[in-house]
């Protein structure tokens, strides 16, 4: 565990680690076919299911591997409480410029990197719209970004029950779900 | 292979999502870094005002972890695109040409502006598709679900209303 520490703690390594992370992300989104616009947009518009297939299938890897690493004290969590405020209306204005954009903020970077120049302006439009909440951010936090507390952190807090049987249910459901979309061929 | 199963680009993106929670302690989140580029852009221009903006001290411009995360998606998506000879310089996509044509001033106007609104919504959401979409569902956040979920409703809804309302799909 030492050794994970400084790692951690290194900022040399970091920027590295950083940059590596983005290689391997960009990598596998654009294999998994994520940095095409006629993909993303075809999820929007429910005529392909890539994109949902991607993200589940990295989420029912991700979880399990998550808490096993959690179980032996190895990652910590991160989670933080939300609004209603900050993340359904944030979560809507992101949701009409992913429409609009057709990428979302990873899979922008990665379709400049594959030749799309709708993309380079996207990351552009981003630039200022991360600005523009930069200079709004005091009065939203005043206003609109506490409203609407979340009564939980995480699932199975709010369910009261034990997180393995939360992630039980969840992989099953999302399994069930990838399976349905195979039968139907979408 | 140009393509691979999106099951099993899923998986490695699951995988590399916990290797970034046990090697650097932190979710795999993509917004963060426009925020930092915008900051340091911000500090060449006028460096008094943005040392005074409360959210540049919460999340402060410098190249870190969060900042490089950027040109390494573009790096590693440009050499999967090279490598698989599926790299092409495009204006307009071909699905955006099939509804509303192949002028570029219309497809790059509107990219900008949903560039800004993502941009925005991203922040005040505070993370993205893979932040809270991927590495806040892994870790049960019920945030991060209620995020995700809002960011295919609002997306549906406008592309729906996009593509069959104004593009005569």
């Amino acid at each position: 565990m030492t050794t994970l520490a400084a790692v951690r703690g290194s900022s040399r390594a970091q920027l590295i680690l950083g940059l590596l992370t983005g290689i391997c992300f960009g990598f596998l989104l654009q294999k998994g076919g994520a940095t095409d616009y006629g993909v993303i947009e075809g999820q929007l518009l429910l005529t392909d299911f890539t994109v949902l297939k991607l993200m589940l299938s990295a989420v029912i890897v991700g979880m399990l591997l998550f808490h096993l690493l959690k179980h032996f004290g190895c990652v910590k969590p991160h989670a933080a409480e939300g609004s209603l405020g900050a993340n359904v209306i944030g979560g809507l204005i992101f949701g009409a410029g992913f429409a609009l954009l057709g990428y979302c903020p990873g899979t922008v970077a990665g379709a400049a990197g594959t030749g799309a120049i709708d993309a380079i302006v996207g990351m552009c439009g981003m630039l200022i719209g991360a600005g523009l909440f930069a200079e709004w951010y005091p009065s939203l936090a005043a206003r609109v970004l506490e409203r609407g507390r979340f009564p939980a952190v995480t699932v199975p807090e709010l369910l009261r029950m034990n997180p393995w049987g939360v992630i039980l249910v969840l992989e099953a459901f999302m399994i069930g779900f990838l399976l349905v979309l195979e039968h139907l061929g979408l | 292979m140009a393509r691979w199963s999106p099951y099993i680009a899923g998986a490695g993106i699951g995988i590399l999502t916990c290797l970034a929670f046990l090697l650097s302690d932190r979710p795999l989140g993509c917004s963060t870094a426009f925020v930092k580029a915008r900051g340091l852009i911000g500090r060449a221009i006028n460096a008094d005002k943005t040392g005074t903006m409360a959210y540049y001290r919460e999340i402060v411009p410098q190249v870190d972890w969060a900042f490089m995360i950027i040109p390494g998606i573009i790096a590693g998506a440009c050499i999967s695109a090279v490598l698989s000879g599926t790299f092409r310089v495009i204006v307009v996509p071909q699905l955006w040409d099939s509804a509303f044509g192949n002028n570029p001033v219309i497809r790059l106007g509107v990219a900008l502006a949903g560039g800004i609104l993502l941009g925005l919504g991203a922040r005040w959401a505070g993370g993205c598709t893979s932040g809270h979409g991927i590495s806040g569902s892994i870790q049960l956040s019920l945030a991060s679900m209620i995020t995700a979920a809002c960011f295919f409703a609002g997306g549906i809804a406008v592309a729906m209303l996009l593509y069959h309302g104004i593009g005569g799909w």
